[in-house]
């Protein structure tokens, strides 16, 4: 087997909670919240692996400080072979063109009083990978690649005159100008119009077939996670819960939370769903996180065995990885 | 009928122009029934419902048409009898329930003066805000919560207990989930339905289309300000009849469906300056020039109850 | 946008502001050419000491003369030199002061941030002329001290609002797109904060010049910029005063409106600008 692209071993991030003043004077302990507690996994050269989970589950810092854009507390992050957990923002840079991250807000991803034109053809200057005349260059032909016509006008333009979906594309082009072998993509097309998704994926697609690139595809909605992933990892108060290729997730969610996860999305093609697992609440604050395993709580199956012993993950089928005691069959 | 729009029309008048936000819609509601309005941001799907409410923010303006609820023309009616009907008779619920919930006010605070403005005695309305907190599913201490304290899904279900304290014959939900994960937007639908059952109609607004299947009664599909087709569930999925509702059904991710997703080529029209004759026809594959870029096709009625502008509905099947 | 358009678009069609703008870009204009063109448009030599005292405004001397007989028409075409190269020197000098320190101290954060945000709020705690009053006695009176005095006195305007607007501008998502490219803090900071800031700067400056040239005036009306004969607005104001009870209205009252007119037509820029700036960029 190859060598992973990027590997991340037992990966935290603890963010402290802040004290109020009396707080402090009285020496109440520094409290965390524990975004990311301990997760694993690989990424193979241009795999896309499609992280899940619902707002609070850590999945959004789980990918920014992968890309260390957020320090990690704990953990290694192993990058084409060089662990890169401890480099220093100097030794960082050159990694910097190589992994790359797609914001979810397309409106305060892009700098108001900065052409999109230059947008594009500044990460190009900043790693000296071309003139200012040929960065120019490449970045009409970024336009034009990204299906913003006629690129010579788009490119004097300014964010404003941008619609969504529009700016999307221009902070995929300004990510791919720089042909990363990897890519954050957190929540890349979830504040479009569902209309306009599709054609987001596909773009994403033909750099992924283009640069052989590894995508890290952040995302709420499994069914979104569907089209574009082949493997899927869904994480549930900073830990995963369960971890395979796409298809076998999918048609066999072993974990009560997958399961919930799945059945909550509306659908076309089977419009009238049965929702066996019913699931309540929501995500529990990070700071309190329940004993045993995390989601027994909202848990339909839970047991004693839940709430005391926290479940490692085991494989229950051919690279399917699954953190529950008591496991969907 | 409980709801009646004839030939509504809201222009926004901007510092760059004129934008047509809606123009010519004509639907009803009747009452009981769950109908969803769906299309791509900037279709004009939210402008008509905030023009059923009479509430078009600046620099909007209703220019023409009728909006009848129970047989009353409501943009004719005086500022007082407007007030008692709505947040009584009819609501609205907002995609951010910030918007409509004050920060520095507990929530069952909030509750008890949306009743009371409406008449009812302060010690009833207590009594009743903490049953509606019950019936959306939130326990009865959040009654003494300030909103910053809530999860988005929970202030959007208080913002919908309080909508329904008057048990409205109309609620209008605007994007009511679109910020919120599945699992919680799967469980304010289902609030939303039991509202139905007890008898209140759903006027749903989303531009996800694959929302509205499951819930709804009827869809309508809007684009550019027109509306382009009107009817059941099963008409609309099953035979859709505008080339832009086969579109937007087949660019919907589907974990059930097999095979790619197509996107929608192209982007909605600047409606400062919509295109002639069929909005939809620079995007459309089936356009045919000289007719469909020159004349506008009417909203006429194909088979009971469906609704269709298009000069060739349904003509992939043929 | 260009920051050029903020001003250019308003005058464009009927938009918000443009009342405010028209009148206020068409003072300052005037002052402008009227400092530019003194030596050609000016009736008479402004310290040429002449006979004709206390002459009422005329034909011959449109504003009349003063005390020793200098045409104020003259004086005040020239005055308008001084007046805004002084201000001019000030408010460039904390620009360029303020706004960099400003950025630094919001990007930055920490020890940095801290120790630069106090000794900026002791500045701007101290009630601004008697502190400008204070500079120019201890620099000795000249216009170039006075506009260091006046400069003194506004960096803190500049850097209290450069380093809120980077404080809120620095979380946003296009800040933390440019590390992820692997961009350098100062570039950061120049090219995707600033023009951003820029703006609010133009807003900034359009007030504060009009407060520099009433604290310009104040300076000299107490005699601690120009040294006489020379022309100046302030200075002018100050030697007319006590004939005003005399009946000589002139001598103050020309030196007087002109003072307030720059001030305001500035002020209205700046008014003009942030009505344009709060409806936001469409």
């Amino acid at each position: 087997m190859s060598e992973p692209l990027l590997k991340v071993e037992n990966l935290k991030k603890y963010f402290p909670v802040k004290r109020g003043i009396i707080e402090a004077l009285r020496k109440v302990p520094v409290r965390y919240v524990r975004a990311v507690d301990g997760i694993s996994f690989e990424i193979k050269r241009g795999e896309v692996l499609g992280l899940i989970g619902e707002s609070g589950c850590g999945k959004t810092t789980a990918g920014r400080t992968v890309l260390r854009l957020i320090e990690p507390t704990a953990g290694r992050i192993v990058f084409d072979g060089t662990d890169i957990t401890a480099l220093s923002r100097e030794e960082l840079r050159p990694f910097r063109r190589r992994m790359q991250i797609i914001f979810q807000d397309p409106y305060s991803s892009l700098s108001p009083r900065m052409k999109i034109g230059d947008a594009i053809a500044h990460p190009l200057l900043v790693h000296g990978l071309a003139e200012k005349e040929e960065a120019k260059e490449i970045a009409l032909k970024m336009l034009r690649r990204v299906g913003l016509t006629p690129e010579e006008e788009f490119y004097d333009r300014y964010p404003h005159h941008l619609s969504g979906g529009q700016r999307q594309r221009v902070v995929i082009a300004r990510a791919m100008v720089l042909k990363p072998e990897f890519v954050v993509a957190d929540e890349a097309v979830s504040m479009i119009d569902v209309s306009m998704r599709a054609s987001i994926l596909e773009l994403l697609e033909s750099f992924r077939e283009e640069y052989n690139m590894s995508q890290l595809f952040i995302t709420h909605d499994i069914a979104v996670g569907k089209l574009i992933a082949d493997r899927i990892v869904v994480m549930y108060l900073g830990k995963i819960v369960e971890i395979g290729p796409t298809e076998e997730v999918l048609k066999n969610p072993a974990h009560p939370y997958t399961r919930a996860l799945i059945q909550a999305v509306p659908s076309i093609a089977r419009r009238k769903r049965e929702k066996k697992l019913r699931i309540t609440g929501e995500v529990p604050n990070a700071v309190n996180i329940p004993s045993g395993c995390r989601f027994h709580p909202r848990c339909p199956l839970a047991d004693e065995l839940c709430r005391e012993r926290e479940p490692e993950l085991v494989e229950v089928g051919h690279n399917h990885f699954v953190a529950c005691h008591h496991p969907l069959r | 009928m409980l709801l009646e729009v004839k030939n509504l029309s809201v222009y926004y008048y901007t510092l760059s122009g004129v934008v047509k936000g809606a123009e010519g819609i004509s639907f009803s509601v009747r009452e009981g029934e769950w109908i969803t309005f769906v299309g791509e941001s900037g279709s004009g799907k939210s402008t008509v419902a905030h023009a059923v409410m009479n509430l078009v923010p600046s620099p909007g303006r209703i220019v023409s048409g009728e909006v009848l609820f129970n047989g009353r023309n409501l943009l004719k009616l005086p500022g007082e009898e407007l007030r008692k009907i709505r947040g009584k008779e009819m609501t609205m619920i907002f995609q951010d329930p910030m918007t409509s919930l004050d920060p520095l006010r507990t929530v069952g605070d909030q509750m008890v003066e949306a009743m009371t403005v409406h008449g009812v005695d302060e010690a009833e309305a207590k009594r009743k805000a903490k049953e509606l907190l019950e019936g959306v599913n939130l326990p009865g201490d959040r009654f003494n919560y300030y909103p910053h304290q809530l999860s988005g899904g929970q202030r959007q279900r208080v913002s919908i207990a309080i909508a329904m304290a008057f048990r409205p014959k109309l609620l209008i939900a605007d994007e009511p989930t679109t910020a919120l994960d599945v699992i919680v937007q799967d469980s304010i639908m289902d609030i939303l339905n039991g509202m139905k059952e007890e008898g209140t109609s759903i006027y749903f607004v989303t531009h996800d289309i694959s929302l509205a299947v499951e819930r709804s009664d009827r869809i309508a599909v809007m684009y550019a300000g027109k509306l382009v087709e009107v009817g059941t569930v099963d008409q609309i999925v099953e035979n859709p009849l505008h080339p832009y509702t086969k579109a937007l059904i087949e660019a919907v991710p589907d974990l059930w469906k097999e095979g790619k997703v197509r996107a929608i080529p192209g982007y909605p029209p600047d409606l400062r300056s919509p295109p002639s004759g069929c909005r939809f026809h620079p995007r459309c594959p089936y356009a045919k020039a000289g007719l469909c870029d020159t004349e506008e096709p009417d909203f006429r009625e194909v088979e009971r109850g469906h609704f269709v502008a298009c000069h060739f509905p349904g003509v992939w099947r043929k | 946008m260009r920051l050029i358009d903020y001003i250019i678009n308003p005058l464009r069609g009927r938009k918000p502001g443009r009342g405010l703008l028209l009148f206020g870009t068409s003072v300052v204009l005037t002052v402008i050419i009227m400092a530019l063109l003194a030596p050609w448009i000016s009736p008479y030599n402004p310290t040429q000491i002449g006979a004709d005292i206390f002459a009422p405004p005329s034909s011959k001397h449109l504003m009349g003369t003063n005390n020793l007989g200098q045409d104020v028409f003259s004086r005040i075409i020239w005055g308008s030199r001084i007046i805004l190269y002084v201000v001019a020197i000030a408010t460039t000098l904390s620009i360029i002061v303020g706004v960099p320190l400003g950025l630094l101290s919001g990007y930055r954060g920490g020890k940095v941030d801290r120790t630069l945000s106090m000794i900026m709020d002791s500045i701007y705690s101290f009630p601004s002329l008697i502190l400008a009053i204070v500079i120019a006695v201890v620099l000795g009176p000249s216009p170039v001290n006075t506009a260091i005095a006046i400069a003194f006195v506004y960096v803190p305007t500049y850097f209290r609002m450069v380093r809120g607007q980077t404080l809120s501008l620095k979380n946003q998502l296009f800040v933390e797109a440019a590390r992820a490219i692997g961009v350098k803090d100062w570039e950061t900071m120049r090219k995707y904060i600033l023009p951003n800031v820029l703006p609010t700067v133009l807003v900034v400056f359009t007030l504060s010049v009009a407060d520099a040239i009433l604290t310009e005036a104040g300076l000299s009306f107490l005699g601690l910029s120009v040294t006489p004969p020379t022309p100046d607005w302030g200075y002018d104001l100050r030697v007319g005063q006590p004939f005003l009870l005399d009946g000589y209205w002139w001598l103050a009252f020309f030196p007087g409106i002109m003072i307030m007119l720059l001030a305001m037509g500035f002020a209205m820029i700046g008014e003009a600008i942030n009505e344009r700036l709060s409806l936001g960029t469409r």
